[in-house]
């Protein structure tokens, strides 16, 4: 029953989408008010009925009813709980029902938070969101529908991939739909305000916290499958330039230079153009992501659903959504002139220049992901395209926008010279100078050398310009507001990334060999033993387990558990590594096939300052979200009626 | 509407017929880089442990190499078609016996049914990686000059046999 219900409230939402788009966009035709604030209510209407469909599914897990296909195919009785949630959205239906969740989400936040907004707007981008929103429920109602029964009822479920029975990838789906989906919003307002005709301070002042808590998520739930990917896959590396990793990396590209470019609209009415471009590329992006993880069309790891029917109709989602919004860009695009010129060297200028290099990079991983794709259309070979590609084209473009990050901050706005900060530029070259050499004599690597410097430079500048900013003085400093701390977050993030991944890349060292126990592997000063090999039985898998000790010289460092585990019920493999994170040093081993008389296969790994990475990323989110707290991104409150002065 | 606005558009109708296409395609489907290239060069020994076999075997005549292994469930499901296959005069059936042991195999040949002219014992894949075999069964055509002309990977049904290799045998006589 619970079931239908679900199903109902999916079908009611979608014909609230259909009517919340057009009411409220023949409303702001008509400037009726009636009619526009009808979107209001849909909205909230609509998100309520896709809560209880989702609630719905999710107690369908809970109770693990496999009468329902879904539950049947994806979950287990003896599942642990939390993965009998992220079960939920551990598969294709679910996961697509949760991403419409959050699209009805978003969409209620207009109405709760725009009040201050311009009416016809307002309506215009409410319709929108629920055009795209009613495609979506289109979508799972005719192709992927969560709720359809099986009969006869099994005894008992498929199981949940093992790999995903993990807390990190429980939550990297819901982060990473965040993100997604959050830059729904900013492609709705920009298509709304170019129905309007108008892209202005407002819309952009409004629309920039919503970018930074989508940016911010996407940030964290990218993050997220790095981390995992790390720990879970036990091959020692972070990222793959998987296909679908560089999907989900495109959007955060696009999102970071529509992040800059509002924040220039929205202070200094310039760059509307390119706004508005980079909001409907963003979730453009968002959609081929979805497209090109459910559809099959590129190998990946990270298989999904492989379903050509399917893609055809989310292709048909893309196609429509952003090919309209395009068109409407082609028709008012010539409306977008900037009205105050600027010259290069000033903090417009840099910003543009910061969304030229982000879109070259951006450029660069889409040609690498899809130019297999696009080969074989041409003639027919299958070429891969893989890490060599990327490495060579991206970090180029990366080290230049370091470069520009560091200094650009500095800069006024609109008129300005590099002459003039002569002396913060100055100091700047002189750390760097010093952490350049000081890193290649101890570290013995140029490339690693230049590559700290780099991120030496990024922090030396972010902190000279907050220095500037603040006077040197506490006073200052306290006065700072809040998306200024946000700024100094975010860039000292990347900095600190920046370094991470350079000294995981440069000082790294890993080892193989096929050990008995009491044997051991070296990785300079550190030995890698393996002290027992054991096995069992643990919840619904079997495992074979490997301790291996890690000493430096004379002390023991720590003990690293690695296992091998064999889940009967999907008859699958999969390895979990002994890690031992810590803030310097991480120590990594995995265990692989073998036995006793022969001896197991081992594979260690010594990696430095690798957290480091993503607590970099997790920086660059939090502060994020810390700029929200910014009052100056508050749109003034609507004039309230003017109240009668008690008589004193 | 000015002409530079409909760049972005452009360039997105081109990127949506590059998916459409891209819809068509499977992308998991690999043809063999050996083909129209010579067999690769192998020194094995043969199943019964009496010769060593190389490629000189496949001159002159034209040959059906068949990737088998007793673990193989598939291999005996196809099996049948390639008993079928035994006594053509014009085609030698060559065998490779992939991460066995001789007993195993040769249990599961008197079981079956031995359709091979002769089998490549090849039990630590020295062959199978030079052929870029992914799993079994497979099974290659090769020509009278020793050229691998044709790959088909997973069972040799009847269809397979009638539509694709039987055609492609008699072409190569």
């Amino acid at each position: 029953m619970t079931a239908e219900l679900g199903h109902i409230a999916l079908i009611l939402a979608f014909c609230v989408a259909l009517l919340q788009t057009a009411i409220p966009l023949l409303g702001a035709q008509r400037n009726d008010a009636r009619m526009m604030e009808f979107g209001d209510r849909a909205a909230i209407g609509q998100f309520l009925l896709i809560a209880f469909s989702f609630l719905a599914l999710t107690s369908v897990f809970l109770a693990s009813d496999f009468s329902v296909k879904l539950a049947a195919l994806h979950s287990h009785s003896e599942k642990p709980l939390l993965y009998k949630i992220s079960g939920v959205w551990g598969n294709h239906e679910g996961s697509i029902l949760l991403w419409v969740l959050m699209m009805a989400g978003y969409g209620a936040a207009v109405p709760l938070f725009g009040k201050a907004l311009p009416p016809g707007l307002k309506a215009r981008a409410i319709a929108i969101q629920a055009l795209i929103t009613a495609g979506f429920l289109a979508f799972i109602l005719f192709t992927s529908n969560p709720f359809e029964r099986l009969n006869p009822v099994p005894i008992d479920g498929n199981g949940l991939n093992p790999i995903l029975q993990d807390p990190g990838l429980a939550f990297h789906p819901p982060f990473l739909y965040l993100g997604y989906v959050g830059f729904s919003l900013p492609f709705s307002f920009a298509v709304a305000a170019l129905i309007e005709g108008r892209v202005d301070s407002v819309w952009a002042k409004w629309l920039r916290p919503w970018v930074l808590v989508a940016w911010s998520f996407l940030t964290i739930g990218i993050a997220l499958g790095s981390f995992w990917a790390y720990y879970e896959l036990g091959w020692g590396g972070w990222w793959m330039w998987d296909p679908v990793e560089n999907v989900s990396f495109m959007p955060w590209l696009a999102g970071t230079a529509l992040l800059h470019s509002i924040l220039v609209l929205g202070t200094r009415h310039s760059l509307a153009s390119w706004t508005v471009l980079l909001a409907i590329t963003t979730f453009a992006l968002s959609l081929i992501g979805t497209f090109v993880v459910r559809s099959g069309i590129l190998v990946s790891v990270h298989a999904f659903a492989v379903d050509p029917e399917r893609g055809v109709f989310l292709l048909l989602l893309l196609g429509l959504a952003t090919g309209g919004a395009l068109t409407l860009y082609a028709m008012r695009a010539h409306t977008l002139r900037d009205p105050v010129p600027f010259n290069a060297a000033s903090r417009d200028g840099a910003l543009v220049l910061n969304n030229l290099l982000l879109t070259a990079a951006l450029a660069t991983v889409f040609l690498g992901t899809f130019y297999p794709l696009l080969i074989d259309a041409v003639n027919g070979s299958k070429i891969s395209v893989g890490a060599p590609y990327f490495e060579l084209t991206f970090t180029p473009i990366m080290c230049l926008l370091i470069l520009f990050m560091g200094i650009g901050p500095m800069l006024k706005w609109r008129v300005d010279t590099l002459k003039r900060l002569r002396v913060p530029i100055v100091l700047c070259l002189k750390i760097v100078a010093v952490v350049i050499i000081a890193t290649a004599i101890i570290g013995k690597s140029v490339l690693g050398a230049l590559a700290l410097g780099l991120a030496a430079w990024l922090a030396v500048g972010t902190i000279l310009t907050i220095g500037r900013k603040a006077r040197w003085n506490r006073a200052g400093l306290r006065a700072q507001p809040a998306s200024t701390w946000g700024f100094v977050g975010a860039h000292m993030g990347v900095a600190i990334f920046t370094a991470a991944v350079t000294i995981m890349s440069v000082w790294s060292a890993t080892d193989i060999g096929t050990l008995k126990v009491g044997d051991s592997l070296t990785l300079g000063k550190y030995t890698y033993t393996l002290e027992d090999v054991g096995g069992g039985q643990r919840d619904n898998y079997t495992f074979l387990a490997g301790e291996i000790s890690v000493t430096k010289g004379e002390t023991q460092l720590s003990t690293l558990l690695t296992e091998r585990r064999f889940y009967p019920v999907r008859n699958q493999v999969t390895t979990e590594a002994g890690l031992d994170l810590s803030f310097g040093q991480t120590l990594f081993a995995s265990i692989g096939e073998g036995d006793p008389e022969g001896g197991f296969v081992v594979q260690v790994y010594r990696h430095s300052f690798v957290v480091w990475i993503w607590l970099g990323a997790l920086l660059m989110a939090l502060s994020g979200f810390a700029a929200l707290a910014d009052r100056r991104l508050r749109l003034p409150k609507p004039e309230t009626a003017p109240t009668l002065a008690a008589a004193e | 509407m000015k002409l530079r606005g409909l760049i972005p558009l452009g360039l997105f109708i081109l990127l949506l017929g590059a998916l459409a296409f891209g819809l068509t395609r499977d992308p998991r489907i690999l043809p063999s880089e050996l083909i129209e290239k010579p067999f690769p060069a192998f020194a094995l020994e043969n199943l019964e442990g009496d010769a060593l076999l190389n490629p000189s075997i496949l001159n002159n005549q034209v040959s059906l190499v068949n990737v088998f292994g007793s673990w193989c469930v598939a291999c005996t499901v196809e099996h049948p078609q390639l008993m079928a296959l035994r006594d053509k005069p014009d085609l030698q059936l060559v065998g490779i016996d992939w991460r066995d042991t001789r007993e195993a195999a040769n249990r599961w040949l008197v079981r079956n049914g031995n359709p091979y002219d002769v089998i490549i014992f090849d039990p630590n894949s020295k062959l199978i990686v030079e052929l870029g075999v992914t799993g079994a069964p497979e099974t290659f055509i090769v020509d009278k000059a020793g050229k691998i002309r044709y790959k088909h990977v997973g069972i040799i049904t009847a269809d397979d046999w009638d539509e694709t290799l039987r055609p492609l045998v008699e072409s190569l006589q």
